[in-house]
C-alpha cells in the first residue's frame, strides 16, 4: 500500500478503524479535537457509531459500556480531559474491559496550555485512578508509529482484557507525516465470551464488574490482575536504543522529544562526544533491563522530557545508582531545542556534576 | 396442587441483602416480571448503580454491568449503541441519579437514548448510612442534616421526573409508589410501559419509584410506608408526566 500524508490526530482515527474499532465516544479538547472530528465522519461510513458525549466522564463510561458489551472502542482527549477519564479507566481496569484511550498531552497542571507536553508521565505510568492497576502505555515518536501502535493497542487490549493508553504529545497530534497502514495483525485473540450481549437463553448470565465486597475476594482479584501485569512486563516492553556500549553520555527521551535528542546526538558527534539513546516506546512496562548495556565508564544519563523531570524516577530505577543522572526539559508547552540539549551533553561529558 | 405464586424467572436465586421493610425487593420483582412477560429477559442487559442496589447485578437474571456512581446512563448508552436490538436498562437510586449522575441522566434523556431507567427515590443515602440526598425533604433529619434539611442551606428537594419531562428525548416519564398493593400494580404497569417505549424505539423512558428506607429513616417498615404516604407523595406527586402516545 502506498503512503498517505496525514495529520497525527486523523491518523489515530484511521488506524483505529483499520484495527476494527467501530465505536468512539469523546469530547472536544485542544490539541486532540481532530480525533472526534475525523471519527464523526469516518465511523458512520463503516457502519460504526461516533457519539459526542456530554463530558469526558460520560465519554469514558460509554467506552466502559461498549467495551463491556464486546465492541472495539476508543476515546481520545488531551491532558485535562484525560484527568477526568481516570475514574472510568480504573473501573475498566478493575472490570477487565478492553479499550483504547489516546492522550495528546499538553502543558499542565490544571488547564495548563494547549501546546505539547509530556507531564502526564506519572499519571499514565503510575495509574491516575485509584487502586492496584496498570495500563499498557505506548509513546509513539512519529505519525507512522502512532498508526502502528494504535492498531497494536486494540489487539493488546483484547489479549489482556485491559485498557491501553496511547501517550503522544500535542506535537504528534498536530503535525503531518506520510504513513502506511499495515494489515491488521489480529493474531488469535481470545473470544469475548465474558461480554454482555444478552444471554439469548444459551448461556449463564455474564457480569461486568469491579466490585468485590468481601476483602478476601477483592485481594484474590488484585492478585490475579497482578499476574496479568507481570505477563505484560515480561512480554510487552518496547524500546529503541543505540550507541550505549561506548557512550560518553546516554540520553533518555520518548515521543517528539526523542527526535530532538537525535538531532542533538548528531551535533555532539560532530564535537567528538559519543552519545547513546534509550527511547522507551512503552512507558509502562518500562525498559529497565536495557540500562545494563550502558558503558560502565559513561559519564552520566541525561533525561529529556517536556516536563519538570517525571521520567527521572524510571531512569534512576534503571541505572541503579551506577552513574550520575541529569535532567533537561522544557515545560508548560515549551519544546526543548537541540542546542539546549547539546549544552547539557557537553557539560556532562566535560565532567560537570 | 395448583401453583398460585412463583418467584420470577427474571431473578436469580441469590438472596437479597436488603433491610427488612425496604421496598427495593418489590421493585426488583416488578422489573424482573416485566422482562419475562415482555419476553425480553434473554435480550436484556442491565446496568447496576452504586448505592443500596449496587448488588442488583447479582439479582437480575440477565447480563449485567456494574457502573461507577451516577454513570449508569453513560454505560447504558455505550451498551445500547453497540447492541441496538437488545433491551437495556439502568436501575439507580436517588444519590446515584439525582446527585452525582445528573449530567449523565439529563443528557441520556436529551439524546433520546433508547433504554429504560428505573429510578428508586427513598429521599436518603441508604448504603453509606443515611446521609442527606438532593431528594431529602425539608425538615427531614439525616446524618448530614442532623437538625433537619433547610431551604436556606441546601435548597428544595429536586423533582427529577418533572425536570426530565421537559426534555424532548424523554418519551415516557412516570412517578409511582410501591406503598400499597394498588400502587404496586400501577407501578408494574408503568414499568411495563417504560420498557415498551424502548422496545418500540420511541426514546428514553424513566419510572421514578417512591421507596422506603426504614433503617435510615428510623421507622418500622409499616410506619415507614405511612411516612412515605404522608410526606413524600404530597411533595412528589404520583402520575404520568409524559407518554409516547402523546407524541403521535
Amino acid at each position: 500500500m502506498s503512503k498517505v500524508l496525514m495529520k497525527g490526530n486523523e491518523a489515530v482515527g484511521a488506524a483505529a478503524i483499520k484495527a476494527g474499532c467501530r465505536y468512539f465516544f469523546g469530547y472536544p479538547i485542544t490539541p486532540s479535537s481532530e480525533i472526534p472530528e475525523y471519527m464523526s465522519k469516518a465511523l458512520p461510513e463503516v457502519g460504526g457509531v461516533f457519539l459526542q458525549a456530554e463530558s469526558e466522564v460520560a465519554a469514558i463510561n460509554m467506552v466502559y459500556g461498549a467495551g463491556g458489551a464486546g465492541a472495539r472502542v476508543m476515546t481520545g482527549s488531551s491532558s485535562p480531559g484525560i484527568s477526568l477519564k481516570q475514574e472510568g479507566i480504573t473501573y475498566a481496569a478493575g472490570a477487565e474491559i478492553p479499550c483504547v484511550i489516546v492522550n495528546m498531552m499538553r502543558g499542565g497542571p490544571g488547564l495548563g496550555s494547549i501546546q505539547p507536553g509530556q507531564a502526564d508521565y506519572y499519571q499514565s505510568t503510575r495509574g491516575g485512578g485509584n487502586g492496584d492497576y496498570r495500563t499498557l502505555c505506548y509513546a509513539p515518536a512519529s505519525i507512522q508509529e502512532t498508526v502502528d501502535y494504535v492498531m497494536l493497542a486494540f489487539d493488546k487490549a483484547d489479549e489482556y482484557r485491559n485498557p491501553v493508553l496511547i501517550c503522544a504529545d500535542g506535537m504528534i497530534g498536530q503535525m503531518m507525516e506520510a504513513v502506511e497502514f499495515k494489515e491488521n495483525l489480529n493474531k488469535n485473540l481470545p473470544a469475548k465470551d465474558w461480554a454482555t450481549t444478552g444471554t439469548k437463553g444459551k448461556r449463564e448470565k455474564n457480569i461486568v464488574n469491579s466490585l468485590f465486597l468481601e476483602a478476601e475476594l477483592c485481594e484474590d482479584h488484585n492478585i490475579r490482575l497482578e499476574k496479568k501485569y507481570k505477563l505484560m512486563e515480561e512480554n510487552e516492553v518496547l524500546y529503541e536504543a543505540f550507541g550505549l556500549e561506548d557512550a560518553d553520555v546516554v540520553c533518555v527521551a520518548y515521543g517528539t522529544t526523542s527526535r530532538i535528542v537525535k538531532t542533538a546526538i548528531k551535533l555532539a558527534a560532530a564535537k567528538g562526544i559519543k552519545v547513546g539513546i534509550i527511547r522507551p516506546i512503552t512507558l509502562w512496562p518500562y525498559p529497565y533491563a536495557i540500562y545494563k548495556d550502558i558503558n560502565p565508564n559513561c559519564k552520566g544519563i541525561l533525561g529529556v522530557e517536556m516536563s519538570q523531570g517525571q521520567i527521572m524516577d524510571d531512569i534512576k530505577i534503571g541505572i541503579e545508582g551506577r552513574m550520575p543522572v541529569y535532567f533537561h526539559g522544557r515545560t508548560g508547552g515549551m519544546v526543548p531545542t537541540p542546542a539546549g540539549i547539546l549544552a547539557e551533553i557537553e557539560k556532562i561529558a566535560g565532567g560537570t556534576k | 396442587m395448583t401453583m398460585v405464586y412463583e418467584k420470577s424467572k427474571g431473578l436469580t436465586d441469590v438472596p437479597f441483602h436488603y433491610c427488612p421493610g425496604c421496598t427495593h425487593g418489590v421493585i426488583h420483582k416488578l422489573v424482573a416480571e416485566t422482562l419475562v412477560e415482555l419476553g425480553v429477559l434473554e435480550d436484556a442487559i442491565g446496568v447496576a448503580p452504586v448505592g443500596c442496589s449496587v448488588l442488583a447485578y447479582k439479582y437480575f437474571n440477565c447480563d449485567m454491568q456494574e457502573a461507577a456512581h451516577g454513570r449508569a446512563p453513560a454505560v447504558a448508552t455505550g451498551i445500547k449503541r453497540v447492541h441496538p436490538e437488545n433491551v437495556v436498562f439502568t436501575y439507580q437510586g436517588d444519590g446515584d441519579l439525582a446527585s452525582i449522575g445528573t449530567a449523565e441522566i439529563v443528557h441520556a434523556a436529551h439524546r433520546g437514548e433508547k433504554f429504560t431507567t428505573i429510578f428508586v427515590n427513598n429521599a436518603i443515602y441508604g448504603m453509606t448510612g443515611g446521609q442527606m440526598a438532593p431528594t431529602t425533604l425539608i425538615g427531614q433529619k439525616t446524618t448530614t442534616s442532623p437538625l433537619g434539611r433547610t431551604v436556606e442551606h441546601s435548597g428544595m428537594p429536586i423533582r427529577m421526573s418533572e425536570m426530565l419531562a421537559t426534555i424532548d428525548g424523554a418519551k415516557f416519564v412516570e412517578r409511582v409508589s410501591v406503598d400499597t398493593p394498588a400502587n404496586i400494580r400501577k407501578a408494574k404497569k408503568a414499568i411495563k410501559r417504560a420498557f415498551e417505549c424502548q422496545i418500540q424505539g420511541k426514546g428514553f423512558a424513566i419510572v421514578e419509584v417512591l421507596s422506603t428506607c426504614p433503617t435510615n429513616w428510623g421507622y418500622t417498615p409499616v410506619k415507614a410506608l405511612g411516612w412515605l404516604q404522608e410526606n413524600m407523595i404530597p411533595y412528589y406527586p404520583l402520575g404520568n408526566f409524559r407518554d409516547f402516545e402523546e407524541d403521535k
